[in-house]
């Protein structure tokens, strides 16, 4: 009975499907997860936007050495240095970046600032939802890529705090 | 955070809610209860079935596979459908680096498309032109075409273009005027 054989054929490759359905789903739920990520999962090397770092009494590591922006193939990185004082003292070293604009238009997210980079001050955080409407928007600041502050902020007196919470990144920035 | 600054692309509005800052503009005048409600219902149901044309120019273009693939389902936002023919597609990803030759037929595909239309720059090549700073690449699609989403990245992880395709979304919801439009009611 060729019929039987051809029932029995389809029931063999459709109990193939009827098994899938139990199988764990392999969509990622990326808009709809929970977290700060929404949902997706980067491994811990994932190069996503700059963060710039604060060392451990909450002033910049960035010294201001050009390196990164010498070894950027995309010629984003735009800095501009100036000198520390004693009363307003934003770095632990001689000079600070004053103006640190990373051209996210023009960045391909290489790392090669990272490995430049002498006081470990630019690093890459997770952060990818930087689309948008406007190209503009791309260029982000200082204040867009520094690090949030410490808890402990007040432990350097000659911290100048004011300017930093005049900028106070936090939110839109690298952890999101 | 109270003194956050004004830039970025999320601006506060009340409750702590955050919303994309180029989508709060619009006019502010309902036109009508059921102008508004044809609008809304119009735009839903764009919102959800944005093709996109088959259409990669390099290697961003392999992210863009893998969005439409299973693992990114794009279906998810009913924008699985790559189409290949232009006159049957609503968004066009320019996936990869212009080239100055490409442009034309860029424009042309672009032209090609009946409205309404979408694009997104996908890429640091397609946004400005990227590590390629030279004579051979047009240094930002929007030199040729307008683009509405610039995703930055090399390439762009899927996620980042899903994200893209989210605020994409947002923007044709929060369209106004829609159903004149297409009844050609405007003045």
């Amino acid at each position: 009975m060729p019929i039987l054989k051809n029932i029995a054929a389809i029931a063999k490759g459709m109990s193939i499907t009827f098994m899938e359905m139990f199988q764990p789903t392999t969509v990622e739920n990326y808009p709809d997860g929970p977290g700060p990520l929404r949902g997706a999962k980067f491994q811990e090397r994932y190069r996503g936007v700059h963060v710039l770092q604060r060392d451990e009494n909450g002033l910049e590591k960035c010294v201001a050495c050009f390196l990164c922006a010498a070894n950027c193939p995309a010629n984003c990185i735009y800095i501009e240095a100036a000198e520390n004082t004693a009363e307003n003292r934003i770095s632990g070293a001689e000079r600070y970046a004053k103006v640190y604009n990373i051209d996210y238009n023009r960045c391909i997210f290489c790392g090669y600032c990272v490995e430049a980079c002498p006081t470990d001050a630019i690093t890459h955080g997770h952060g990818f939802e930087i689309a948008t409407f406007n190209a503009t928007n791309l260029i982000y600041r200082k204040e867009q890529l520094l690090a949030a502050r410490p808890a402990h902020l007040g432990a350097n007196p000659v911290f100048n705090s004011a300017e930093v919470a005049g900028g106070a990144p936090a939110e839109v920035a690298p952890g999101e | 955070m109270a003194n956050a600054l004004d830039f970025g692309p999320y601006v506060e509005i009340e409750n702590g809610k955050r919303v994309v800052k180029e989508l709060t503009y619009g006019n502010p005048t309902p036109e009508g209860v059921v102008l508004t409600t044809v609008d809304n219902v119009v735009n839903w149901m764009r919102k959800n079935s944005i093709w996109p044309m088959t259409f990669g120019l390099a290697c961003c273009a392999i992210e863009m596979m893998s969005m439409g693939a299973s693992r990114f389902d794009i279906a998810r936002f009913g924008a699985e459908v790559f189409r290949p023919s232009p006159r049957q597609s609503d968004l066009m990803i320019i996936a990869g680096r212009v080239s100055n030759k490409m442009a034309p037929v860029i424009r042309q595909l672009w032209e090609q498309m009946p409205e309404p239309k979408w694009v997104i720059s996908m890429g640091a090549c397609a946004t400005s032109g990227g590590v390629f700073n030279n004579y051979a690449l047009v240094q930002s699609v929007n030199q040729v075409i307008p683009v509405d989403i610039y995703v930055p990245g090399c390439p762009p992880r899927p996620e980042q273009l899903i994200y893209s395709i989210t605020l994409l979304q947002q923007k044709i919801q929060a369209e106004r005027g829609t159903i004149k439009r297409a009844l050609n009611l405007t003045s």
